[in-house]
């Protein structure tokens, strides 16, 4: 277990360069500086299947993409209040992932609960993208508290708050932790493998339910994402 | 006479004390978790956990930024007087969830299914919903918000009685396996077990013991009560921990809610609370006097009355 990497946070300035991401291992806790943006179902529908544009200056100031929907609210003269942010879950958006680095050239994603090991060997490790979990998931102020400013809000009207495209600067935001590294090493998984060995043993002795369901799968080692 | 505007402006407040501050029963729950948990992820999880209550109380922030499904559970005094009735009280919960969506803020979560429809202010057809139930003898309300992310963690079994505890066993191994791995249930968690009832019946019960229930407390009945304890200790053997590294701390505690139910069968769910248990409750008194806490108090011994009369009216000796 990457036990030891987890006693020494990496800070890293966005946009991030190839060489930033090399010595990342999975496990490590990682926080970042400088400009990062939300984009989740609502936007990659409306810039990779309906056609939409991104903004101009994005690909040249951030390459790291939040998996995020922030609790902020946007007051009458247009200033932000932002109070906390937190991740949703990334698997639901795997099959957006290609198009996407290839459009924006993000080299870090953000989200809950990480993707599969096949996903990031096939989508993230041939543009030398990781990825980064929020922890806990739950920890909204923490990551609220590294939010300096809201540089701007895209398509709110069009997909309100929660789907927009914000972009916020940071300073020492975290704390994330490395679920994949530059090989599609994947920290969830080597953790699942280690559980899953313990499982068959739960079940001993606990007879099967009388009424059998259909499922897409029986396996409890597998995962449902 | 509770008056509108005083249930419009204590229903804005627990709002605000539901997504900033953890309630005291589960934050002593997970402490005591912390001294168990040897999975060093799992500690490094809980620790960044605690950090994050501690940031939310002192800026007055949020803990988490999924709003999850905000909504309202309201206990009615059997002689409570209300200003505007029924629908006022309905007004004022929509209303404060609107206001407070916009002033704490909460992110706005509520879409309409189907169209995407979002007002950016938590309210919507059905939304958000508002549970009843009556108090005898009293002549207060209570207003609780719970406020409980919607994708992950819950689920729903027709088991039959022949299943017994074995039954009951496997599908709440199942259901903190399937949603526990990568932490997308975000235990540690409160859990809540709905059994018997009719099959919606089963999830609300779930739903309340998971949400209404503090950590530490124990259902009424003897045997009931072991059964929660040993569904405890199951869900913490898993060997899955917190976000679902290796560890111990999955269950904080585990709630059993029972409804009488179909002779042949034996409907059960299952529902996971979260790492930031975001609820609060307040009581207003006829006279305008209002008491804020941490325990819903949701499961009286009224609302789990067994007879037909209340109060349980006592056999009469008959002289031979």
């Amino acid at each position: 277990m990457a036990s030891e990497e987890t006693n020494h946070p990496v800070r890293l300035k966005v946009p991030v360069r190839a060489e930033d991401l090399e010595n990342l291992k999975i496990g490590t806790v990682v926080y970042l500086d400088g400009l990062i943006y939300t984009a989740r179902e609502g936007v990659y529908k409306k810039i990779l299947e309906d056609g939409g544009s991104l903004p101009t200056d994005l690909v040249s100031t951030s390459n790291v993409n939040f998996h995020c929907s922030p609790a902020a609210a946007i007051e009458d003269d247009g200033t932000y209040n932002v109070g906390g942010v937190t991740a949703t879950a990334s698997f639901r958006f795997s099959h957006w992932m290609a198009d996407w680095f290839s459009l924006t050239g993000a080299k870090i994603i953000i989200g809950k609960g990480g993707m599969s090991e096949q996903d990031y060997r096939e989508l993230f490790v041939p543009v030398g993208a990781i990825y980064l979990t929020t922890v806990g998931y739950g920890t909204g102020a923490l990551l609220g508290r590294g939010i300096k400013d809201v540089k701007a809000v895209y398509w709110v009207e069009e997909l309100g708050n929660a789907q927009a495209m914000w972009v916020f600067e940071v300073e020492n935001f975290g704390p994330f932790l490395v679920e994949s590294d530059l090989e599609g090493n994947s920290l969830f998984e080597q953790h699942n493998k280690l559980i899953n060995a313990n499982l068959e043993k739960l079940y001993d002795g606990l007879k099967a339910p009388a009424l059998s369901r259909f499922g897409e799968t029986d396996d409890r080692k597998d995962e449902l994402i | 006479m509770i008056s509108d505007q005083q249930i419009e402006q204590v229903a804005g407040q627990i709002m605000a004390k539901a997504a900033i501050d953890i309630p005291d029963d589960y934050r002593r729950g997970i402490e005591d978790m912390a001294k168990w948990e040897k999975g060093e992820l799992s500690c490094f999880v809980l620790k960044t956990m605690m950090d994050n209550w501690d940031a939310a109380s002192e800026d007055r922030r949020p803990m988490c930024a999924d709003t999850g499904l905000p909504r309202y559970y309201v206990k009615v005094g059997n002689d409570a007087r209300l200003e505007g009735g029924f629908i006022g009280l309905e007004r004022a919960l929509r209303a404060a969830t609107a206001r407070a969506t916009h002033d704490i803020p909460l992110r706005p979560n509520r879409v309409h299914p189907l169209w995407r429809t979002d007002h950016n202010n938590n309210v919507g057809i059905n939304a958000p919903e508002i549970d009843w139930s009556f108090e005898p003898e009293v002549d207060w309300i209570d207003i609780t918000t719970v406020h409980k992310g919607g994708l992950f963690g819950s689920d729903y079994r027709m088991l039959f009685p022949g299943d017994g505890i074995d039954g009951i066993k496997r599908f709440f191994l199942d259901t903190l396996i399937a949603f526990g791995k990568r932490g997308l249930a975000c235990q540690p968690a409160i859990v809540g077990v709905g059994l018997g009832g009719s099959k919606d019946t089963t999830m609300v019960l779930g739903k309340q013991a998971a949400c209404l229930r503090v950590v530490g407390d124990r259902n009424p009945d003897p045997k009931v009560a072991e059964l929660e304890m040993e569904l405890k200790k199951l869900g913490n053997s898993i060997g899955m921990g917190a976000m679902g590294f290796v560890g111990t701390s999955m269950v904080a505690d585990c709630h059993i809610e029972v409804g009488f139910t179909h002779t042949g069968g034996m409907p059960m769910s299952v529902h996971t609370f979260c790492l930031s248990s975001r609820r609060a409750t307040v009581r207003i008194h006829a006279d305008g006097k209002t008491e804020f806490r941490g325990n819903p108090e949701w499961f009286t011994p009224y609302m789990r009355r067994e007879t037909v009369e209340w109060p349980v009216k006592k056999p009469t000796t008959q002289s031979v």
